[in-house]
């Protein structure tokens, strides 16, 4: 097929086929999602819980595709399992904490391997790291849906989350839900990660929460400048990286998360040339002061 | 209404609480009306912080009851009344923030946390940060302030909101006279414009020392509880030993 159906004009090259153009509807959902859910994570110190809640869905997937059911909804309910109890265990500051965590991420990898081997599936490659092949009509529904819910989650409590970012105590004592915020935040990191999963897969998807975000927030001086960066390069990062991965024939999640790894490269580079110094490397990914 | 005795906003009476099997408050009492200017003090340990937590609602107390606006702590519905800077309160520095967008989070409580900033909100903002006299670097990231000009940020986000009564646990601790001097005349316009209680918690009272109603000092249990004038008859001075307050405390019957 030469074009998606409803599609109201012809796309140039390379999103000029079906397959494509499901990829970036699916693929600017997920650009624009993973840095908004990402700007609240890195602030709070939560990079690596898109990675960890990515290896329990994989359990999902495995359940899913043992049932015969789409791996998409399997992955969701487990993956916002996954972060709800990921959540609950954070605020026990102990290694009995840490050490659950492991369990819960490792646990739901293994099973997701195991579930898979029993229905016959041996290859999870295009869940773990992305396949734009994999992508049929209804998964970028699902993706549209889980994206318009993160976008409007984040539009309501955005400036609640940064009013807890920012001073927790004072905010909880002023009334604003703290733990129901934190919990959204899991359940909308979950979200993110299953809506990723066709285009740059669960393994890889933490790379978009985090990376963009590093970029922005070299050059932006306000919290919505932040934002608003972090969604721009996330979406040019999955542009760039599927027109490349159609152009050589590259696995597209491994190809995106490349883009945006060079994108931040060259901002950091930048930065360091105009302060006229050696910047570390460290410093740079501390942010402007 | 009893015009010489306006309704109480805070009220504490005998409060007891510890982390272990020893008391850090025993039996406290502390009240506050509208528009008084009250400093706890105390020597360090003296359970000053854990006092403020346990009338924030933020640990529940042994014995005792603690009424804040006539409700349970934990059952105030409108938290927007109450104000709190607290002492571990500091701006985390990799945070991407303006000014403005900090103290605007202060509105938050006020305006509904779900709610977009209405014209109200956005001129309380404004007025928060004027009385702090930092309209002009409203645009300015948070992390390009000095650690003084930080500090009033934080309080004038807790402004943000137009509480009734405004908790500061340690506001002004290594920051400098002039900001310190600032800091006094926030607190004064709140008591004086808007009628607020203020409760400071602060062993650098230099600033304010003349615009206190009250100074309450604690040793786990309220052992002054007047006028700073009064103070000064049982041998402390809060303007002659503003230096090492703590340690003449200790001396306190």
């Amino acid at each position: 097929m030469d074009g998606l159906p409803g599609m109201p004009w012809p796309l140039p090259w390379p999103f000029d086929r079906t397959y494509m153009q499901l990829a970036l509807v699916a693929g600017l959902v997920v650009g624009a999602a993973a840095p908004l859910i990402g700007t609240f994570l890195v602030q709070q110190r939560l990079s690596l819980l898109g990675d960890g809640i990515g290896h329990a869905a994989v359990a999902g997937v495995g359940a899913g595709l043992l049932t015969g059911t789409g791996p998409t909804w399997t992955a969701l309910a487990v993956a916002v399992a996954a972060g709800l109890v990921v959540e609950s265990l954070r605020g026990r500051d102990s290694a009995a904490g840490d050490l659950a965590l492991a369990l819960v991420f490792y646990g739901g990898i293994a099973a997701g391997v195991v579930l898979a081997s029993r229905s016959g599936t041996t290859n999870l490659q295009p869940y773990l790291f992305g396949s734009i092949l994999t992508v049929d009509a209804s998964d970028a529904y699902a993706v549209l849906a889980l994206g318009a819910v993160i976008v409007a989650t984040i539009a309501l409590t955005g400036r609640a989350l940064l009013a807890v970012v920012l001073d927790r105590e004072a905010a909880r004592v002023t009334g604003i839900p703290a733990r129901l915020l934190d919990g959204m935040l899991a359940v909308l990191t979950a979200a993110t990660i299953v809506a990723a999963m066709r285009v740059v897969g669960v393994l890889l998807v933490a790379a978009l929460m985090v990376l963009p975000v590093a970029s922005a927030r070299l050059v932006a001086r306000s919290f919505r400048t932040t934002m608003l960066g972090a969604v721009a390069v996330g979406i040019a990062s999955v542009v760039l990286g599927l027109a490349a991965s159609r152009q050589w024939a590259l696995a597209s999640g491994g190809t995106i998360v490349l883009v945006a790894v060079a994108v931040f490269a060259v901002v950091s580079t930048v930065q360091a040339l105009r302060a006229g110094r050696g910047v570390a490397p460290g410093e740079l990914l501390s942010g402007p002061h | 209404m009893n015009l010489t005795s306006p309704p109480r906003i805070l009220h504490a009476a005998d409060v007891s609480f510890g982390f272990g099997p020893e008391p850090v408050l025993d039996d406290v009492g502390l009240e506050l009306r509208p528009g008084e200017f009250v400093a706890l003090v105390g020597p360090n340990g003296s359970g000053k912080s854990t006092l403020l937590r346990v009338l924030l609602g933020l640990l529940t107390p042994w014995t005792g009851t603690v009424e804040l606006f006539g409700a349970r702590p934990a059952a105030l519905r409108d938290r927007w009344r109450l104000g709190y800077v607290s002492q571990r309160a500091r701006i985390e520095p990799s945070v991407p923030v303006t000014v403005e967008e900090a103290v605007a989070t202060g509105r938050l409580a006020r305006q509904g946390w779900w709610r977009r900033a209405r014209r109200a909100d956005r001129e309380a903002v404004d007025h928060a940060l004027e009385s702090v006299a930092l309209a002009e670097l409203r645009k300015a990231p948070l992390a390009s302030l000095s650690g003084g000009q930080q500090q009033r940020v934080l309080i004038a986000k807790a402004l943000a909101s137009e509480p009734e009564l405004l908790i500061l646990d340690e506001p002004v601790a290594g920051v400098d006279a002039a900001a310190q001097r600032q800091f006094r005349d926030s607190l004064v316009h709140l008591v004086a414009e808007h009628g607020a209680a203020v409760l400071l918690v602060s062993h650098e009272l230099g600033a304010v020392a003349d615009d206190l109603d009250r100074v309450v000092v604690l040793k786990r249990r309220v052992v002054f509880d007047g006028p700073p004038g009064e103070l000064a008859a049982t041998g402390v001075s809060l303007g002659i030993h503003a230096d090492d307050l703590p340690l003449w405390l200790e001396e306190l019957k």
